[in-house]
């Protein structure tokens, strides 16, 4: 998906094309955001804790380059090697080489949107590496060849019914079979093996506490567990901004993040490392990938607040009904809409228009990552630097003329209401995607300028 | 006091019985009105298509018809959130502040600065509120879902005072209808679909009204019901509010 030529538009018309999927869809997701609205509902000091989460995140943007370096430093003392990626190639290059050096060729990796980024699997494969995804959705959506379609929720676009197929396909069972509870045993059985042998292990990285030195991963499944503590060398790759000064700041993000995720009161293994334990080696990768530069941008720069909790996807009804793949981004949602057009403008200039703008996102952010006035921004930004299209460029000069002056608003609004009474196929008509599954508004006889004008004198004194 | 009626450039075109009722209820309720003649678009939708650099002449315009007055009340919470929000004026930024704060939309114009506590009004009618995403997370007319804090409701302060008006309750009842300006031919699926869905939930909840703060909302609604030839009917909060059938 992410060498789609498609934009947003498009794909979610095709998305589109099966309604009762998409309702199936949206009603999910909508579960979920009423489960979050609960939980964080049970919090009285719900509102506050955002507030608070948002300004740590703010002093660790402003001290970025200190934390860093005290993060490394803490990290090295505690027996773990440090690594600095500046971009996805040389993430995956440091990846290689751990692993070439012990001559390990197969990886299993716990969920992190950072590697899927940086095209970890691709990379490694293509070298001979065979890497297994172990977060369940993550599992799936790999063995159908596909990215995830949610950070949180990597396979939330998938019925029960599709996951049996691709399990019946690549795991050989029962054909038919889509019993939610038999599916994760097999993955489960067929994972074990994978953990056990497996001699290298990566996982992403949640939280990253400079003071200590130690990095919390959170998962469900306690996948990222299994991996590290059965492998010999176990990686960690996490992008810059993960890092909170100190350990107790903890307690204030993770009774958002899976509060705020899936609206559980906390994740189920919320796992701190901290050093190898005798025999294993620990390496982490710091990368920056773009980052640095959003934090140059000072409009956008609160996006690398983002502690990856998915609620901005799950609230989003144009997420909810376009589907997470038609954004062809690994982050998808509004929050990826506002990071992707850091990384490549011209590629992804068509996703901070995929929004009404309604401001949900903003709302239900636990960070309080202004999300939906940054996708005004990135829209100013995308048009300033030429990368919308000729027609409608056009289109809102014509528009700015028409409407910065009365008399010729006035004349063009009489027109248009001429031909929607006079010769409504004019605008009636398949050309005119308004028209395609709405009518439009009936042309009434006259404005209502023209009607205060005859019937209300200057200053507003009635005429009859 | 005098009030200056911002009437948006759509709503004058194409809803002016809103535009009526927003002004007969003003009077109604003792206020001077002044529609200047003048007027035509805030510029919202060049902004938010990214072309906010062309709104120049709109925002002098606004000001050259509005600086002058009192208040300035429009019937509708998206284009006062832009005027507020975006209202400019490179040469005299103090008068483009200044006219920013004086900006309300209708229904907050009435609960706040009229502190309106009665209405002589009418509308026997099932009625359900669209809930534009502009008034509520823009201009906080209401509580919104997403956040732990206290309940309230401009526009249901003002509904209640209406004879025989039965409000229904919504599942969703804070959901986009997926207008968005442009969005709504540029993203036509997704925003057809956000709209048929925000209509179904006022049909199983048994309304005969869609009601709103904002005719952009209004007029995407109304088209999805005129196209499934439905019974329901979108109707702005300024008509109910000056109904007296």
């Amino acid at each position: 998906m992410e060498k789609a030529t498609k934009d947003h538009a498009a794909l979610a018309e095709a998305f589109n094309q099966d309604e009762e999927h998409v309702n199936w869809h949206d009603g999910a997701l909508w579960w979920i955001r009423q489960k979050r609205d609960i939980a964080a509902k049970n919090i009285p000091e719900w509102e506050q804790l955002r507030e608070t989460a948002s300004r740590i995140k703010s002093n660790v943007l402003s001290n970025l380059h200190d934390y860093l370096l005290e993060f490394e430093a803490n990290l090295t003392k505690n027996g773990v090697t440090v690594h600095w990626a500046a971009d996805a190639e040389e993430h995956n290059r440091i990846v290689y080489s751990i692993l070439k050096a012990k001559e390990i060729t197969q990886m299993i990796k716990s969920k992190s949107m950072l590697t899927e980024e940086c095209h970890l699997n691709e990379y490694l494969i293509e070298r001979g590496i065979d890497v297994i995804n172990s977060d369940l959705g993550e599992y799936i959506q790999q063995l159908d060849n596909e990215p995830p379609s949610h950070i949180v929720l990597p396979c939330i676009h998938k019925r029960k019914e599709e996951i049996g197929e691709i399990f019946h396909e690549h795991l050989g069972t029962e054909k038919g079979v889509s019993d939610p509870t038999t599916l994760t045993r097999f993955a489960r059985w067929h994972l074990r093996d994978a953990f056990i042998s497996r001699r290298a292990a990566l996982t992403g990285v949640n939280f990253a506490v400079a003071e200590t030195g130690e990095y919390v991963v959170c998962t469900n499944e306690g996948n990222a567990d299994m991996g590290a503590h059965l492998s010999d060398i176990q990686i960690a790759s996490m992008g810059i901004e993960k890092i909170i000064p100190k350990k107790e700041h903890l307690g204030v993000f993770l009774r958002l993040l899976a509060r705020s995720a899936t609206g559980q009161p906390i994740t189920i293994y919320s796992s701190h490392f901290k050093k190898p334990r005798p025999g294993q080696e620990m390496h982490l990768v710091l990368v920056d990938l773009g980052r640095s530069r959003q934090l140059g941008r000072p409009d956008f720069r609160d996006s690398l607040k983002c502690i990856k909790c998915g609620a901005c996807m799950n609230t989003c009804p144009v997420y909810r009904k376009s589907g997470g793949l038609s954004y062809h981004n690994t982050i998808s949602g509004p929050i990826g809409a506002i990071l992707a057009p850091n990384l490549d403008m011209k590629r992804h200039a068509d996703l901070p228009f995929a929004s009404t703008l309604c401001g949900s996102c903003s709302n239900v952010c636990p960070v309080k990552i202004n999300i939906h006035d940054q996708l005004y921004q990135w829209r100013q930004v995308i048009v300033q630097e030429g990368y919308a299209a000729n027609t409608k460029v056009l289109g809102m000069k014509a528009m700015a003329w028409t409407l910065s002056s009365p008399g010729s608003y006035s004349t063009i609004g009489r027109a248009g209401r001429w031909v929607l009474n006079n010769i409504p196929f004019a605008v009636n008509n398949k050309f005119n995607p308004w028209y395609k599954q709405r009518e439009m508004p009936d042309g009434p006889k006259e404005s209502f300028g023209e009607w205060y004008a005859k019937n209300q004198g200057d200053n507003g004194s009635e005429k009859v | 006091m005098t009030v200056g009626l911002f009437i948006p450039c759509y709503v004058n075109q194409f809803y002016p019985q809103a535009a009526i009722a927003t002004l007969q209820l003003l009077q109604k309720l003792g206020v001077e009105v002044v529609y200047p003649p003048r007027q035509t678009c805030c510029g919202q939708p060049m902004a938010n298509s990214g072309f906010e650099h062309l709104t120049q002449d709109c925002n002098r315009l606004f000001l050259e018809n509005f600086s002058e007055f009192d208040y300035i009340v429009a019937p509708s919470a998206s284009c006062v959130l832009h005027v507020k929000q975006h209202l400019h004026a490179p040469t005299n930024p103090a008068l483009a502040e200044r006219t920013r704060s004086r900006v309300y939309e209708l229904v907050e114009f009435l609960t706040d600065v009229l502190k309106v506590e009665n209405l002589a009004a009418r509308f026997p009618h099932k009625v359900g509120i669209h809930q534009s995403c502009h008034g509520l997370r823009g201009l906080y007319l209401a509580q919104m879902s997403e956040l732990n804090a206290s309940p309230f409701s401009k526009p249901v302060q003002l509904l209640n005072m209406v004879d025989g008006l039965e409000l229904v309750d919504l599942d969703r009842p804070d959901e986009c209808c997926g207008f968005g300006g442009t969005f709504c031919v540029a993203e036509e699926a997704v925003s057809v679909k956000m709209g048929k869905d925000r209509v179904t939930d006022h049909v199983k909840n048994g309304a005969e009204y869609i009601t709103s703060v904002d005719l952009s909302c209004l007029m995407h609604l109304e088209g999805i019901l005129h196209r499934n030839k439905s019974a329901i009917k979108a109707v702005h909060i300024a008509e109910i509010l000056n109904a007296t059938v």
